[in-house]
């Protein structure tokens, strides 16, 4: 019995270690991202890496070497929590970096949003919404 | 043997707070310094967690949770400024 736990202990305690080591190679991903890529939107694709992926492998490390209800709790939450407003985040930010043009638009294949952005005002006199219905 | 890899991996986040910092202070532009303050945060919750395995103490969930919830506040709402200022 007793070395059955100490043998799920040292197993979970070499799980959290290796997700550890797992965020850590998400965020030094990140980091090199931040670093060399070209114009923001890249970037943005880089940085969004550890947000989520590197915070979940974290939370279940920490679960996984302190496994108790709380414990799991709290990080289930911080999860969630990350989980719900980082898209928003890098949402707005995408938003933000295309109104501003702070990219390189000769690396667009498609520009849809281009396309509604010179039609909106036609669109607006008309009287009709402001998107076009949907497409897909 | 596990203290050697935290280590190595304690390097790594600090690594990507040092390119977050480097990015927030040569810019070039609004939007890439709010990216790099959001990976910055994202370190900073990594390495608190880990902070947390080392020394198996709980105390810092708490912290982890406030950041989660509210690191979107200030890239939201500078996001926000910087569309609105360039429509006008």
């Amino acid at each position: 019995m007793d070395g059955l736990t100490q043998i799920t202990e040292q197993v979970g305690d070499g799980l959290a270690v290796a997700l550890v080591l797992v965020a850590g190679l998400m965020s030094l991903a990140a980091g090199i991202g931040l670093m060399r890529f070209p114009d923001t939107l890249t970037r943005l694709h880089a940085g969004a890496k550890p947000q989520v992926l590197g915070v979940i492998a974290i939370c279940t490390a920490i679960v996984l070497r302190m496994p108790s209800f709380p414990i799991l709790a709290l990080a289930s939450l911080v999860v969630l929590f990350q989980m719900l407003t980082q898209p928003i985040a890098a949402h707005m930010v995408g938003r933000a970096t295309y109104r501003s043009e702070s990219f390189d638009k000769s690396t667009l294949i498609l520009d849809e949003l281009a396309e509604e952005i010179d039609e909106a005002p036609a669109r607006r006199k008309a009287g009709k919404p402001n998107l076009k219905p949907g497409k897909d | 043997m596990m203290n050697i890899v935290l280590a190595i991996a304690a390097l790594m986040f600090a690594v990507a707070v040092v390119a977050a910092i480097y990015r927030i202070v040569r810019g070039p532009a609004h939007v890439d310094r709010i990216v790099a303050a959001d990976v910055l945060t994202a370190a900073i919750v990594c390495l608190l967690g880990v902070w947390m395995i080392v020394t198996e103490d709980t105390t810092l969930m708490p912290v982890l949770l406030a950041l989660a919830l509210f690191a979107v506040v200030g890239s939201v709402s500078v996001a926000r400024f910087m569309s609105q200022r360039n429509d006008d």
